[in-house]
């Protein structure tokens, strides 16, 4: 089993005809993600990476049943092709793209709490079920299956403690890369959850960084409602306060919140380990399920 | 990442929407600024336009009360070094006669993801210490962005911090002009601290503070324009905006280039971790291309305080073989390489990329830890 992404996932790509859209679409199916249908407008009636394109999610959706959308749109249009998804009632969109304006994710933030859609990004790697389907631009040949479910802020990082994971034969359920941006869709509680309520997954890996309040949030939803091990890890350790690092999200305020100490001890405090490094992370999963 | 803009900017913003603020003219030579100072007339402040905190504290703000004074402040602000930033413009103001300073603002409440309307009556000192001290001294009105902030949003805000009844019309009106330029503007931050209150209960804008969203300035283009001259900083954080880098000058002599924030954030770590100083964060994000690579080799070096310099990538959409191209098109210019560089490839096309790097200008790792403890050693041999 796993959670949110599996072979019956039908999916419709909103962006196949730019460069990324395709390539990515392409690398989906290759790796045996169900890509249905692509939506761009004023392409309706093409077809790209070998799937026919829509104008509108909505068609995608009418002709070839799709449920799922994954957003390779540019910054200035991806909150609209968020909206787009919402509103053509999908299970699940993901947003890769990097860059969109705070106040379009805010607004899309609103909206999601009036919609059943779930939405994972953006600015995320997407989400991926080994050997049975991905949805983003995550490398499949790295991930293994395996009973280990993984949430992650940050997309490179996800793949390097993956690695440090499959090299000891330690496979997963799905790894959900959940995006580097202030605000996002689901969050570290909402992936826990789907992880202890999924009974394949016997451990997870939280991997967190710097900035907002989510990996404190996630210790106490832990300390609450999750029985399965967790191991964590957080980056940013030595980021200076007032610095961003990277992602729009990483930035340790003036006053002192969002600090890698404050987040690491509030997952102490819930029970959960923290690596100093990815390959202490791998150690505490293997101990989890020795 | 927010693009700050200067306080004359911010205020010309604010004034254009309505909000009353000082009369001001900025200068960039002491003749300027004293005859700005004439004109406005006695007393009048004259402050350094740089984007640092503090700047009265530090020397860089000054209240004069007639010519001589004028010169004499307009002579030691401009072209003083204000905590690492030369200061090349002053705005000349007219001081204003306060009787109180209050506190608004309006900024984005990311875990909430909503945005939130501030008030208080503690203004003209550090907000960020009176959030950290007195919570409560600060009323907080979130905002619906679907909707923008209804007028008895901005009376409740201003109510709810204790405002005086006499002015709390004008600072609701302030408020809303606020949350408006915030939202049509992309704002990250609109803030007025202090908004002075006159002995004739006017409200003043005496201080603006106006970030904008980078990622939206694309539709912003009159503020995009402001861009250029609001940049300022490091010489190498400048060279890394024209790359386009993620870059964050640091203390340390291990110079880092990664791919993806959170992984280069680790690498950071992990040279603290095995007991090395990092120099910098250097994200060349995701995709990049060989001469985008050999683009950050060549900043990293240009750092005086690097002592070597640890490559680590993991590909995702980033391949090894265009990885290795751009370590050697940078490296192969060299004679002899200025400083020791460690490679660790992993990822996408990481054999291909093996087979193109050439190892005898680099030393390769197969492990991230391996590569950070090499690099960390080779920067301690340097200092030795």
């Amino acid at each position: 089993m796993s959670v949110l992404v599996d072979d019956d996932t039908r999916v419709v790509v909103q962006g196949i005809t730019g460069g990324e859209g395709k390539f990515h679409a392409e690398q989906m199916m290759e790796y045996g993600t169900n890509v249905v249908a692509g939506a761009v407008p004023g392409k309706g009636g093409q077809e790209a990476a070998g799937v026919p394109v829509y104008d509108t999610v909505h068609e995608a959706v009418e002709e070839e049943n799709a449920d799922t959308s994954v957003i390779f749109v540019p910054p200035a249009f991806a909150g609209d092709a968020v909206f787009e998804s919402l509103d053509a009632d999908l299970e699940l969109a993901v947003a890769i793209t990097e860059g969109i304006p705070t106040q379009d994710m805010a607004r899309v933030n609103k909206r999601l709490t009036e919609t059943d859609t779930r939405l994972v990004g953006p600015n995320c790697p997407g989400l991926i079920t080994p050997g049975e389907a991905k949805l983003g631009i995550l490398p499949g040949n790295i991930f293994s299956e395996g009973n280990v479910g993984l949430v992650s802020r940050s997309g490179t990082l996800t793949y390097q403690v993956v690695d440090n994971l499959t090299n000891r034969g330690i496979g997963q359920t799905t790894a959900i890369g959940i995006g580097g941006d202030p605000i996002i869709g689901t969050d570290f509680v909402d992936a826990l959850e789907l992880f202890e309520n999924d009974d394949d997954t016997d451990a997870i890996v939280m991997c967190g960084e710097i900035g907002g309040e989510d990996e404190e949030e996630a210790a106490a939803f832990i300390d609450e409602n999750v029985e399965t091990p967790v191991a964590g890890f957080i980056a940013g350790r030595t980021a200076p306060p007032g610095k961003r690092m990277g992602h729009a999200g990483a930035i340790v305020s003036g006053s002192g919140t969002g600090t890698a100490e404050s987040k690491i001890s509030a997952l102490n405090d819930a029970g959960v380990p923290v690596g100093d490094t990815p390959e202490e992370v791998a150690d505490h999963i293997e101990e989890f399920l020795a | 990442m927010a693009m700050k803009l200067h306080e004359y900017q911010a205020k010309q913003v604010f004034a254009d929407a309505g909000i009353p603020t000082p009369a001001s003219a900025l200068a960039s030579d002491v003749d300027g600024a004293v005859a700005a100072a004439e004109e406005i007339g006695y007393p009048v402040a004259i402050k350094a336009q740089v984007q640092v905190g503090g700047r009265g504290k530090a020397g860089g703000i000054k209240l004069v009360d007639d010519q001589d004074e004028a010169r004499d402040a307009a002579s030691q602000i401009l072209g003083m070094d204000l905590k690492g930033y030369h200061v090349d413009r002053v705005l000349v103001e007219e001081a204003v006669d306060f009787t109180n300073e209050l506190y608004v603002g309006i900024t984005m409440d990311r875990g909430e993801g909503k945005p939130v309307a501030m008030v208080s009556t503690k203004g003209g000192v550090n907000i960020e210490e009176v959030a950290e001290e007195d919570p409560d001294a600060i009323a907080r009105e979130h905002i619906d962005p679907a909707f923008g902030m209804h007028p008895y949003q901005a009376r409740k805000a201003v109510y709810d911090a204790g405002v005086d009844k006499s002015i709390a019309n004008d600072v609701a009106s302030v408020l809303t002009t606020l949350y408006d330029l915030w939202e049509s503007r992309d704002g990250s931050d609109a803030e007025i601290n202090p908004l002075m209150v006159t002995a004739d209960d006017d409200v003043i804008a005496a201080d603006a503070v106006m970030n904008i969203d980078e990622d939206a300035l694309f539709r912003q283009p009159e503020l995009a324009e402001m861009e250029e001259e609001a940049a300022g900083g490091d010489e190498l954080e400048q060279k890394a905006d024209e790359y386009g880098f993620d870059y964050v000058r640091l203390e340390g002599n291990v110079g880092i280039i990664g791919n993806g924030a959170g992984l280069v954030m680790t690498t950071l770590d992990l040279v603290d971790y095995y007991d090395g100083e990092p120099a910098n964060f250097l994200d060349v994000g995701g995709g990049a291309k060989a001469a985008r690579i050999a683009n950050a080799l060549d900043m990293v070096f240009s750092d005086d305080n690097v002592d070597a310099v640890v490559f680590n990538i993991f590909g995702g959409i980033t391949r090894g073989d265009e990885v290795a191209r751009g370590i050697n098109e940078a490296l192969e210019q060299f004679d002899e390489i200025p400083k020791p560089v460690v490679v660790r490839l992993a990822g996408t096309n990481w054999e291909e990329g093996m087979e193109i790097l050439n190892e005898d200008l680099v030393t390769v790792e197969q492990t991230l830890e391996d590569a950070v403890e090499r690099t960390v050693a080779y920067a301690a041999e340097v200092n030795e």
